[in-house]
């Protein structure tokens, strides 16, 4: 037999590919990602209509889908993430059914309990065989790892590996393996290598984020989960990143021997590996070439699957084991409920990613933000969208204070008998207002134009249009 | 004291304003850009004005491109700019 096919029109005509079907997407090649474009744009040459398109992420590369929503080629998305230009246009309202906003465990788990099906699942695999056993470790594409493919590769009806790179069968060390595939089509180019790494956040250098890196490090030291053992992950952000840093000195100084980096991981957690920090990096995702090259060569770097990441229908997830999570926020609530969906104008900007399922499953789920960001205080009555409910977010850092959720009052107390400065959130909310003013409240939209769905399958919020400016 | 040349000061980084001023024949011409402008639109144009009028400027062009500036930084460029657009800085 072969499952090798032409092209990708003649796959999509194999896979029986009609209107209204779903097809899936993941998003580790991100903002260098060729597979999504070229896929749609035959999907819409075959002159489908109504396709439900469920990508892990969206960004800013996959501004193409703007022209077939137009088109009504596709009619549905599902993201567990969508960056800001994309996300401009549905704020905009360019799509007339709402889309589904996921996280990266409710993702799989949503195709695991049927609720979110997929017809054909698209994998772009940096290194291929011609049976379809795949990787995203080896290749001029290589991206590291695969991990929010496997669910598509698992759950969907027909699985179509793309790839630039077919070597002969096996493929040694493959990632998803070819009992899951249907076919396989070889392309010049599945992505931008330059893209592939362009999320990547340098440690700021902003004094104002130092300090609260500096804070946040000093928060975990003090929590009591930094002892031998201790499991961690962090976000990308400049800020995070940062206190990474600081948590590492602090590490080495105490010599504690930690168990598990997890989740995105970037230079910094390898980094913090090589220097005896951790025994393992558990990889859903990776963000720099640092990290593509280690879990090429380290075996205690090993990739896992967005189901072992996050998914909270899996019988354990890496999640569940996790002490602490340092996570960014648009805006926080006086309920510590987070939103990581919009910007400070309504519009979509972003969405959970993997952060209300690392917030609902480590035992500390810490966010960092500045009080404002150009002079919009951070904290609100109620945030624009809820991302994060706040019974999972445990303690907020700012320059200004360290805010503990009331549900959390043997963390207050640890702190501050640390000598930390701990705040109520409200005094927080005030004295921000009183440096910033009080900001007056957005007019939002008429129209629902995207759904959260929280990691459990409910709606947990709805994002409304924004009006045009005038 | 109105200015007698066209002054500018700040930068369009973010959380800074950039403020422009010239000579106008009567009264003040405000232009405002910003990015928080639905949130703090009046108080940033209040401000404008307030320092315009401590500085006794009665009539001028004013060009204001906000990044969400704190109102001590919209004060302190648009008293430079006006300074600026006397000869005194």
């Amino acid at each position: 037999m072969t499952k090798l096919v032409k092209s990708i029109r003649e796959v999509i005509e194999l896979c029986g590919l009609k209107d209204g079907m779903t097809v899936s997407f993941h998003h580790h090649l991100r903002n260098g990602d060729h597979v999504l474009n070229l896929v749609m744009a035959e999907i819409a040459e075959l002159g489908l209509k109504d396709i439900f398109v469920n990508a892990s992420s969206l960004f800013d590369v996959h501004t193409p889908l703007g022209e077939h929503i137009k088109n009504h080629v596709v009619t549905g998305i599902g993201a567990d993430y969508i960056s800001a230009g994309l996300g401009r246009a549905i704020s905009r309202g360019i799509m007339e059914k709402p889309v589904e906003f996921r996280t990266h465990g409710g993702r799989p788990a949503d195709m695991a309990r049927g609720s979110s099906p997929v017809d054909v699942a698209f994998v772009a695999a940096p290194t291929a065989d011609p049976m379809g056993n795949c990787t995203g470790k080896i290749g001029k594409s290589a991206c590291g790892s695969l991990g929010y493919a496997f669910a598509d590769a698992m759950y969907a009806k027909k699985v179509v590996v793309i790839t630039d790179n077919l070597v002969p069968y096996p493929l040694e060390g493959f990632s998803i393996s070819e009992d899951f595939v249907d076919y396989v089509v070889q392309v010049d180019a599945i992505g931008d290598p330059k893209g592939i790494v362009s999320g990547t956040t340098r440690i700021t250098r902003d004094p104002v984020g130092l300090v609260m890196a500096e804070t946040a490090a000093r928060v975990i030291d003090a929590s009591g989960l930094l002892t031998d053992g201790f499991s961690f992950q962090t976000g990308a952000g400049g800020a995070t990143l940062a206190a990474a840093k600081f948590l590492k000195e602090i590490m080495l100084k105490k010599g504690v021997k930690g168990s598990f980096g997890l989740g995105g991981i970037t230079a910094y957690l390898v980094d913090m590996l090589r220097a005896g920090c951790f025994e393992r990096l558990l990889d859903v995702q990776c963000f720099d070439l640092d990290a593509v090259e280690s879990l090429r060569t380290d075996p205690r770097h090993q990739e896992i699957s967005a189901m072992h990441y996050a998914s909270p229908v899996a019988k354990s997830a890496a999640v569940n084991s996790l002490d602490v999570v340092l996570l960014g926020a648009t805006e926080i609530d006086c309920d510590f409920n987070v939103n990581v969906h919009t910007d400070s104008q309504g519009s979509i900007m972003g969405g959970s990613g993997g952060h209300s399922d690392t917030a609902a499953g480590a035992k500390l789920s810490m966010i960092i933000a500045p009080m404002f960001r150009a002079r919009l205080p951070i904290i609100t009555d109620r945030v624009t969208c809820i991302s994060t409910p706040g019974k999972d977010v445990d303690v907020l850092v700012t320059q200004g204070g360290i805010a503990v959720n009331p549900r959390r009052a043997d963390l207050r107390d640890r702190l501050l008998d640390a000598g930390l400065n701990v705040v109520d959130i409200r005094e927080l909310k005030e004295k921000t207002e009183r440096i910033t003013g009080t900001p007056r409240a957005l007019p939002r939209g008429d129209r629902v134009v995207a759904k959260v769905i929280s990691r459990d399958g409910d709606v947990l919020d709805e994002i409304y249009s924004i009006p045009e400016m005038k | 004291m109105n200015v007698i040349k066209r002054a500018s000061s700040g930068t369009m980084e973010s959380s800074d304003v950039y403020v422009e001023i010239e000579p106008a024949q009567s009264g003040l011409e405000i232009l405002l850009e910003s990015v928080v402008k639905k949130q703090f639109g009046e108080e940033i144009e209040r401000t404008v004005r307030e320092v315009l009028s401590e500085e006794g400027v009665e009539s001028a062009s004013v060009r204001v491109v906000d990044r969400g500036a704190l109102e001590c930084v919209i004060r302190a460029r648009v008293e430079t700019a006006v300074r600026r657009g006397r000869g005194e800085a």
